[in-house]
């Protein structure tokens, strides 16, 4: 430690410190050395030197924000020395910049106003004409003023730094130097809209929110992001009863001080013209419009009439995966006292097999910084910096710091960080490559960890990458395998996590699951899955997952926010499941004409914004918000609907008179019997054939991940947002005689859809891409497995 | 005459194709090489003579050299490397030109010394990209070393490696600012890196690196091969040797000279053929553009070297004394120099991007008779709020100009608001 003075005061602090982070110490006491170029978050830049301060001994002020603090020093931020230099720095900055603040979004949270207030001279000397520079085209994301920019490279060094991707550089020199994108063309990176934040003048704006509000007049609430299993923190900004915007809110153990652009900006879908807002029914294929009493009779009715007649079983309840914890222990509680199990949120899966080995609820094993720790870390069937916007930025840091990170992915994806070698194969060939890597392993001498794993990889013949990885895996230190999106939508997802599982035992390192939507975890631990009650509770008699519920033809569904077509593995099945359902409920935020033309019932609930509630991130950390605005229209919290249904079923124990009562409930069942996540190592009888010609692989793009993000306008408009195309090889299109301008018929067992061929070295031989949560791909079945191709002529 | 010309850098250049191997080898070349690398002359005696001889850098900022050499030994950890400034921008300075031209091996050496002095394998020289023949020159003469075996793996079978490559500018004068020549080298844009850390500590790809200009390097191995005190007593005290100037500008003899530190200027000018066309000297920049102007009856009082310079208030720079007669416009002048340095702002720093351009934009307003009485006050004070306030010292190099034109010639200055022309 040593000891410096600032403005009179004293400090102990660590040595290597900047002068400015010792001022910012929130109890220094010291006020606000003003400063453009410096963010705590990003490297020093030190170019705009409006953070000049008065340092004794030394002859010129120096910058607070890359001057280290020595013993004895004596530092001066307000001294005559100081106040005259950082004036003529705020003059030069003023010089240039255009005086339209009356105009500018950022007015009234901008840091050159704030700054100019206490520095800035009311009358200019300089009476040159001022630059003008021509504005850039983003994208649909960021919007642009470029005669404002002051030149700070804070957005610059985001790219650089924390987004992984040089988007935005300065671009000539002097006078003349611009901020820009060098060719002109839209931001790619899914973390692009924390550049608004960073900019500290109004060069950078948000585009959705151009124009739309002042700052001072809005509301600031707390929230947590509903799309990934992140959790972020965030702030909603509220005028009149909407969301205006959304921006971080700092944490530093889950997302920092960033946001993903898929949190920042689907706000624009809560005041969307599809928001349903008030009950309607069926009656003779037309739609009514109804009040809340009589559509729910109206559901009880029905729902217990056919448990009566036809028995529980024959309901089913789908959850999106996104629903608050609430909402996912009173659906299953409803369910279960009605005499059903049939109930999932794992809508994107198709494969059960080891659900029974899972851990209290799929997650990591760690806390997401703690990923920043790992040696090695392997990414299995994960694009992760798309599925998990902030958890990629977390491995980036994690490369950075010289983790070796190791993927095996059925395409060759752009991480944002450093790969240390990676296997890319078809979809169905992944389970072999954790078999030969297991296999290594066991040559090596490594014991196996249960028997008969021996003989089952037997066979495999190792690639290199096997040699590799398993050389890094058994190095010291802390390893994680990660399973992503395609390793838990896999057709033998079974398979990848208990080869996963025995990997992770021979080499003592964990596995983690990256899991879908913003509480996964939530509904595992409040009994969202059919074969375990709340709190892990073992199951005589296991419900239906998903896939049987929809093969299963039940007789009712109860949907709550879920889009079947677009949010379940198999569309196909799961809209005629639907159509043939002889009553569908749907409890959602939107209306959907899909949804609409097999339900029978259709109550409107609201989004996280308008409601209480609470989502369990991937560590497992609850993080409950309250809703930022009330309800819109006769829209109400899913809760309080399945709470007043189970109420009309006449059901014991529904007596909730708010969320946080039903939070309380299940809180206790948590703390009272602490869940054992231990589970025996199991090993699969077999290994799956690799399928031997096209087969299909398939992601829920990031901006069609979810009801709420798929009616964002902005982001459906960028350019990382998939259209639903058939992306394949030019080897596999040469052979099938395809070109990029061409359709083609895709057929999958009873599906067929037509679309658009896209070319990319990206994708694997033999393999075609074909994402999902498109209208045009719900017309095919699973999200992988063989698929026939033939040129369309239409 | 009483002085002897041409004593270190070139001393070849009466003889025949002086830059070739052979003529530098007839020389004495490479023998201060040879006898150090025969007799492992620890690095420590090397830099300990260097200090002895007060040789001091030659690119602009006079750092003493042996000083700088031992910031990084034979035991900090490598890789690190040695580089050498041949980017030569500064406006009037044309001596590195001719080095390069005339006598490329005794650079070579120089580097190569350093790299065995500070424990480097690899070196690499930043050319200007403009000098299309010195270019040609060093390219020749890197592979005639390398061929001869003074370069490249286990040199003339010491064990030693020494790798030296070399890399063609773009252009910028920014790029001869030694970080941002770093950073060019590395394939970015050519921007100044905030000092500390300095190169010694976090230089080339962020390892330790020596970097010294072109006349700086060629100055050592003469220095080696007959002592720093030799060196130190051609000069002076603290200014120890021969330096190069470039003399420009109206004198009969424009040229490089290489004359003793100390040397009146009064005799440099009369080396350089006086000033043209019988005129009378009116001032004199006495080391590159960005060196405050000195009138000429101050200049003939002064002699040439650091500390004389830099206590008239100025700097000896690189050594480009540029000579201007009774005819000079000095408005004209500054206007001329302001612009250059708003040309070459790399723009980073605020008061240097937004600075430059402005003191250009009221010079040349004075210059053009549409300045006003106000101007004058602003155009030192904006060029006053830009001192001690930006990364490299590229916003002071017109600056202080800036507040020496307006010191010795204001008159001129008032003149052309009033008059709205030359007097
Ligand atoms: C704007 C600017 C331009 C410079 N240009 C050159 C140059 O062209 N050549 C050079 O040798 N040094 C130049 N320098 C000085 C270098 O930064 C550095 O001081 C020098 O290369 C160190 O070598 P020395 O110690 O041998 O002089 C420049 C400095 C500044 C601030
Ligand atoms: S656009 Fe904004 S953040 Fe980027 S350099 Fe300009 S002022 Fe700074
Ligand atoms: S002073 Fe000028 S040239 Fe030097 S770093 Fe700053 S802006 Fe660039
Ligand atoms: S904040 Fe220190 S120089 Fe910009």
């Amino acid at each position: 430690m040593i000891e410096v003075e600032i403005d009179g005061k004293k400090f102990q602090v660590e040595p290597g410190k900047m002068i400015i982070e010792v001022a910012d110490q929130i109890d220094s006491g010291i006020g606000e050395i003003p400063r453009f170029c410096y963010h705590k978050k990003l490297s020093i830049a030190a170019n705009c030197r409006m953070c000049l301060v008065d340092v004794e001994k030394s002859g010129k002020p120096l910058p607070a924000c890359a001057t280290p603090v020595t013993d004895g020093m004596i530092v001066r931020t307000r001294s005559q020395k100081a106040r005259e230099a950082q004036k003529a720095v705020m003059e030069f900055l003023l010089i240039n910049h255009p005086l339209d603040c009356p105009i500018c979004d950022q007015g009234g949270e901008c840091e050159l106003q704030d700054v100019a207030m206490g520095y800035g001279q009311d009358i200019s000397r300089y009476n040159e004409g001022k630059r003008s520079v021509k504005d850039k085209n983003l994208g649909s994301l960021v919007a642009t003023e470029m005669t404002r920019c002051i030149h700070c490279t804070r957005c610059v060094r985001f790219g650089d730094e924390i987004a992984g991707m040089q988007e935005l550089g300065t671009i000539g020199r002097g006078e003349s130097t611009e901020i820009g994108t060098c060719v002109e063309r839209s931001l790619v990176s899914e973390l692009s809209g924390n550049i608004i934040d960073l900019c500290p003048v109004g060069a950078l704006t948000s585009k959705p929110f151009r124009f739309s509000a002042r700052a001072w007049e809005m509301e600031q609430a707390p929230s947590i992001a509903p799309h990934d299993c992140v959790g972020s923190n965030l702030n909603l900004h509220t005028l009149r009863q909407k969301v205006m915007r959304v921006v971080p809110r700092e944490n530093e153990s889950i997302n920092e001080t960033w946001l993903s652009d898929r949190d920042r900006f689907s706000y624009e879908a809560l005041s969307s013209d599809e928001r349903l807002l008030q009950p309607m029914i069926k009656e003779n294929d037309e739609w009514l419009v109804t009040d809340w009493p009589t559509a729910l009779t109206l559901v009880a009715e029905k729902l217990g009439k056919i448990a009566q007649e036809q028995g529980a079983n024959k309901i089913g309840a789908l959850l999106s995966p996104s629903s608050t914890i609430e909402e996912i222990y009173l659906s299953q509680k409803m369910l279960r006292k009605l005499g059903s199990n049939n109930i999932d949120h794992r809508l994107q899966q198709i494969d059960f097999s080891a659900q029974d080995s899972m851990p209290f609820y799929p997650g990591l094993p760690m806390s997401l910084e703690d990923i920043e720790t790992q040696n090695t870390l392997f990414l299995v069937g994960s694009h992760i910096n798309h599925e998990q916007p902030i958890a990629g930025y977390r491995v980036r840091k994690a490369a950075l710091l010289g983790c070796s990170v190791f993927v095996l992915n059925p395409a060759d994806y752009t991480f944002r960080f450093p790969v240390q070698d990676k296997c890319i194969v078809k979809p169905s060939a992944m389970p072999n490559v954790l078999a030969e890597v297991i296999k290594v392993l066991l040559e090596k001498g490594i014991e196996e960890p249960v028997a008969g794993l021996r003989e089952l990889v037997n066979a495999v013949q190792p690639s290199e990458f096997a040699h590799t990885l398993a050389a890094a895996l058994l190095t010291e230190g802390k390893k994680t395998i990660i399973l992503g999106a395609i390793a838990q939508n896999h057709s033998h997802a079974g398979h990848i996590k208990q080869l996963a599982d025995a990997l992770a035992k021979m080499t003592h390192g964990h596995v983690a699951f990256l899991t879908a939507g913003a509480n996964s975890a939530g509904a595992w631990i409040a009994g969202g899955i059919p074969h375990r009650g709340a709190n892990k509770k073992n199951l005589t008699h296991p419900g239906m997952n998903t896939q049987q519920m929809l093969e299963a033809r039940l007789s009712a569904y109860l949907l709550l926010n879920v889009e079947p077509g677009l949010d379940c593995a198999n569309p196909l099945l799961a809209n005629q499941a639907m159509s043939t359902a002889e009553f569908v409920v749907s409890i959602s935020p939107y209306f959907c004409h899909k949804v609409a033309s097999y339900s029978d019932v259709l109550l409107p609930s609201v989004p996280f914004s308008e409601t209480a509630g609470t989502f369990v991130n991937a560590e497992g950390k609850w993080q409950s918000f309250k809703g930022a605005v009330q309800p819109q229209g006769e829209a109400r919290p899913a809760w309080k609907i399945i709470r007043v249904l189970a109420n009309l079923l006449e059901l014991p124990e529904f007596d909730y008179q708010s969320c946080d009562e039903v939070y309380g409930e299940l809180m206790q069942k948590v703390a009272e019997n602490k869940a054992d996540s231990h589970f025996s190592l199991s090993i699969p009888s077999y290994l799956p054939q690799t399928i031997v010609g096209i087969e299909r692989l398939t992601e829920w793009p990031i901006y069609r991940a979810d009801s709420l993000v798929r009616r964002a306008p902005s982001l459906q408009e960028t350019v990382i947002n998939d259209s639903p195309v058939a992306r394949m090889s030019l080897d596999l299109a040469n052979r099938l005689q395809l070109s990029a301008d061409c359709h083609v018929i895709v057929k999958q067992g009873e599906g067929e859809a037509i679309l658009p061929v896209e070319l990319s070295d990206t994708i694997p031989d033999n393999t075609v891409y074909i994402p999902a949560g498109f209208g045009l791909t719900a017309e095919l079945a699973a999200p992988f497995g063989a698929i026939s191709i033939e040129r369309s002529d239409s | 005459m009483s002085i002897t010309l041409n004593e270190i850098c070139f001393r070849t250049l009466h003889q025949h194709e002086p830059w070739t191997l052979a003529t530098y080898e007839q020389a004495d070349g490479y023998q201060a090489l040879k006898r150090i690398l025969a007799n492992k002359t620890p690095s420590q005696e090397i830099v300990e003579q260097l200090k002895v001889s007060s040789l001091r850098g030659r690119g602009g900022a006079g750092f003493p050299t042996g000083l700088k050499w031992s910031f990084i030994s034979p035991s900090t950890p490598a890789p690190k490397y040695v580089v050498c400034n041949a980017d030569e921008g500064e406006p009037g300075t044309f001596k590195d030109r001719d080095i390069l031209r005339f006598n490329p091996h005794q650079l070579i050496e120089g580097m190569i010394i350093a790299c065995y002095v500070v424990g480097a394998t690899d070196a690499y020289i930043y050319i200007r990209g403009e000098f299309y023949e010195p270019i040609a020159r060093v390219a020749a003469a890197l592979e005639e070393a390398k061929a001869a075996g003074y370069l490249g793996e286990n040199i003339l079978g010491s064990g030693v490696t020494c790798r030296i490559h070399f890399h063609v500018g773009a252009g910028a004068y920014i790029c001869g600012e030694e970080t941002a020549l770093l950073e060019s080298l590395e394939g970015k844009q050519g921007k100044p890196r905030f000092k500390p850390p300095f190169p010694a500590n976090f230089g080339l790809y962020g390892r330790p690196t020596t970097i010294n200009n072109v006349e700086t390097f060629a100055s050592v191995p003469v220095i080696l091969m007959k002592g720093g005190n030799w060196f130190l007593d051609l000069g002076k005290p603290n200014n120890g040797g021969y330096k190069v100037f470039s003399v420009s500008g109206h004198v009969n003899k424009p040229g490089n000279y290489e004359i003793p530190l100390g040397t009146p200027f009064s005799e440099l000018l009369e080396l350089a053929g006086g000033v043209w066309k019988g005129r009378k000297l009116k001032a004199v920049i006495p080391g590159g553009s960005s060196a405050p102007v000195i009138p000429g009856h101050m200049m003939m009082d002064l002699t040439m070297d650091y500390d004389c310079i830099a206590k008239a208030g100025s700097m000896l720079g690189s050594g480009a004394v540029i000579v201007m007669d009774d005819s000079t416009c000095m408005v004209k002048v500054l206007a001329r120099n302001a612009e250059f340095y708003h040309d070459e702002s790399c723009g980073q720093c605020t008061p240097c991007r937004e600075g430059t351009g402005w003191v250009a934009r009221v010079a040349d307003r004075i210059e053009h008779g549409e300045g006003t009485e106000r101007d004058l006050a602003l155009m030192t004070q904006v060029a006053m709020a830009m001192v001690g306030r930006t990364i490299c010292v590229l916003a002071d190099s017109i600056a202080l100009p800036v507040v020496s034109f307006m010191k010795y010639y204001r008159e001129e200055f008032e003149y052309h608001v009033k008059h709205k022309r030359c007097p």
